[in-house]
């Protein structure tokens, strides 16, 4: 079995109460923390450990926090960025359900870390029975003197509150959630400042993906040098991985990082393979951002070596031949399903999402959805593939926030490798337009 | 009849109230904005929808301007300007639940409930809504009324809940 530092004690029966959870050996990173360890040894050991952000931009967590501006006598802030929103992805949602003690004891680690007094968890508002759950966690820690005033008498306060969101894509980036966190529409800030420096009330601020926070327990207790033992080269590690789509076993799996993506998908262990009598085609890796992959380069290299479940293999190639890992969510598709209709639905979330700040984002989103509604539904034009590219190149790096990156991603990438698909639509819009209709040329299947 | 008392046709039940100090409690001083949102969503559960005369009671309560609450609730989707059904539900539209066969159930509760997306039952029972992602992609297709979400959905099994919720 392969290490598990997050899911260890998951399927244990009352895992989510208080005492189940302490007596598997929770709050032992707190105790481990705030007696015996100053703030900058745990900063350090986080810094050791590698750990890169989990909520998708894979930024190395230490050196997140390292950041953090330190003025007199003005509060700093930690939030948890629970917004998860990425089509593909659901691990925090799974993480935050069965092992609320498992974020709220990293978030006690985490802020004591960093010297905040008061943390919040942003979570995406449609998950209230999630923050029902948080609460009452919250409320069992306070309760047995974990959180609270001078916790375990180490002289350290720390209050938690739990803020929904309100259902918005966007408050997923950091800033956006910052704006949402203070009472306003999620419009991202222009950066700098970063966040580190004004971030929450315009206080330094540091904001940290749940899972990334839910690892630093285990980091106290085991030190940065294990963890960084864990994984391949800079993935250090485990991760979660959100598995969807056209497998036998759709779910979260926790995987150190380095598993070969083809032992992903087809071992038992985690996906099971391509649900019966059906072949892989497609897959996009970390969440619906980011590029989609054919299926022989998601599993092999351009040098011939099997691509690897971590940051750098997934990057492999770049865009031309590579992916991201980004938030893990891992989603799979077999020969029946259709690419052009799954850019349209993906384009239209990004339009459905996008802010609406900036004119390349919000315009250049509408328009992809449009062209993509039209080639899907038999009305394409000869040009729209080019316009595509040509409106996807236009939003790219063009926008505050990565939004527009995340919506152009998707469209240029199933234009790059399923050109044929694409065309098909446009040439033969009769026959594209019949139900269940796909494209089966000269792609490779696996 | 003071200007006031005119003013708040619309009130939080004891409960709810208590609640909403709480929450305007637990940010700093001066900060009393950022409970708008949890508000909203108390406002919400309480009365079925968002209206204007509920906005205007979460303006006076965090003393803000009523715009800086429209505002906020028209960004966000999760709140319902309009009234709605007794069960909303919310399908998820979003690629890895039409993987899944999300579309055909969804043609499946459309037909079952006679309505399209943004409309409500004649009977005032369910309003469809569709949304984005709900963060469930691998208990696909989904779906959520209020707080408790519907997972691996099927006809039979849509069907099923519809039933359930019409008795």
């Amino acid at each position: 079995m392969a290490t598990k530092i997050l899911t260890e004690h998951i399927n244990v029966p009352g895992i989510e109460t208080f005492d189940v959870y302490r007596k598997q050996g929770g709050y032992t990173g707190v105790e481990k923390a705030l007696k015996t360890m100053t703030p900058d040894a745990i900063v350090e050991e986080v810094k050791k450990a590698g750990v890169r952000g989990r909520g998708g931009a894979g930024f190395p967590m230490g050196m997140k926090w390292s950041f953090l501006a330190k003025p007199e006598g003005v509060p700093r802030y930690l939030v948890c960025n629970a917004d998860e929103s990425e089509p593909g992805t659901f691990k925090d949602h799974y993480l935050m359900k069965n092992l609320p003690h498992l974020l709220i004891e990293g978030m006690i680690i985490s802020s004591y870390a960093l010297g905040a007094n008061k943390s919040f968890i942003y979570v995406r508002g449609e998950l209230m029975y999630v923050i029902h759950i948080l609460e009452k966690a919250i409320a069992e820690a306070k309760a047995k003197g974990f959180l609270g005033k001078n916790i375990l008498g180490s002289g350290y306060d720390l209050e938690l509150v739990v803020q929904p969101g309100g259902g918005a894509y966007i408050c997923g980036e950091e800033t956006a959630l910052l704006e949402s966190l203070e009472g306003k529409r999620g419009n991202p800030r222009n950066k700098p400042p970063f966040p580190a420096v004004k971030g929450l009330y315009q206080c330094p601020t540091v904001v940290n993906n749940v899972e990334s926070i839910a690892t630093t327990s285990w980091i106290v207790n085991n030190g940065g040098d294990a963890y960084a033992a864990i994984g391949i080269g800079r993935s250090t590690g485990t991760k979660l991985i959100s598995a969807s789509g056209h497998i036998n076993k759709p779910g979260v799996y926790e995987i150190e990082l380095g598993v070969p993506v083809e032992d992903f998908i087809f071992a038992d262990e985690w996906c099971g393979g391509i649900r019966p009598g059906h072949k892989f085609k497609a897959l996009v890796a970390g969440g619906s951002s980011v590029p989609i992959l054919p299926a022989n380069l998601a599993l092999t290299l351009a040098n011939g070596e099997k691509r690897l479940m971590s940051y750098e293999s997934l990057s492999d190639g770049g865009f031309a031949t590579g992916t991201m890992l980004g938030s893990g969510g891992f989603i799979v598709f077999d020969e029946t399903s259709c690419i052009v209709r799954n850019t349209w639905n993906f384009s239209r979330f990004y339009h459905h999402e996008s802010c609406g700040q900036c004119s390349p984002c919000r315009e250049g989103t509408g328009w992809m959805e449009k062209v993509l509604h039209r080639i899907e539904y038999g009305h394409g034009h000869q040009q729209d593939i080019d316009l595509l590219v040509d409106v996807a190149k236009k939003i790219e790096g063009n926008t505050i926030c990565p939004l527009g990156d995340a919506a152009a991603w998707p469209v240029a990438s199933a234009i790059r490798h399923f050109r044929d698909e694409f065309q098909w639509h446009i040439d033969h819009p009769s026959e594209a337009t019949q139900p269940g209709a796909v494209y089966r040329g000269e792609m490779a299947l696996i | 009849m003071t200007t006031e008392t005119n003013h708040s046709a619309i009130q939080f039940t004891p409960e709810r109230l208590e609640r909403a100090k709480e929450i305007i409690a637990r940010y700093p001083e001066g900060k009393q904005k950022s409970a708008l949102l949890p508000l909203l969503h108390l406002l919400q559960e309480q009365e079925g929808w968002t209206s204007v005369e509920g906005m205007d009671y979460v303006a006076r309560m965090l003393d803000i301007q009523p715009i800086e609450v429209y505002e906020v609730a028209t960004f966000y989707t999760m709140f319902h300007l309009n009234p709605v059904g007794k069960h909303v539900i919310e399908y998820c539209r979003t690629g890895p639940c039409c993987l899944m066969g999300g579309e055909e159930v969804y043609a499946h509760l459309k037909t079952r409930l006679g309505i399209d997306a943004g409309q409500t039952t004649v009977d005032g029972r369910f309003t469809l809504k569709e949304v984005e992602c709900l963060a469930a992609c691998g208990m696909g297709p989904v779906f959520q009324i209020r707080e408790k979400y519907y997972m691996n959905l099927t006809n039979e099994r849509v069907d099923e809940i519809i039933d359930e919720l019409s008795k």
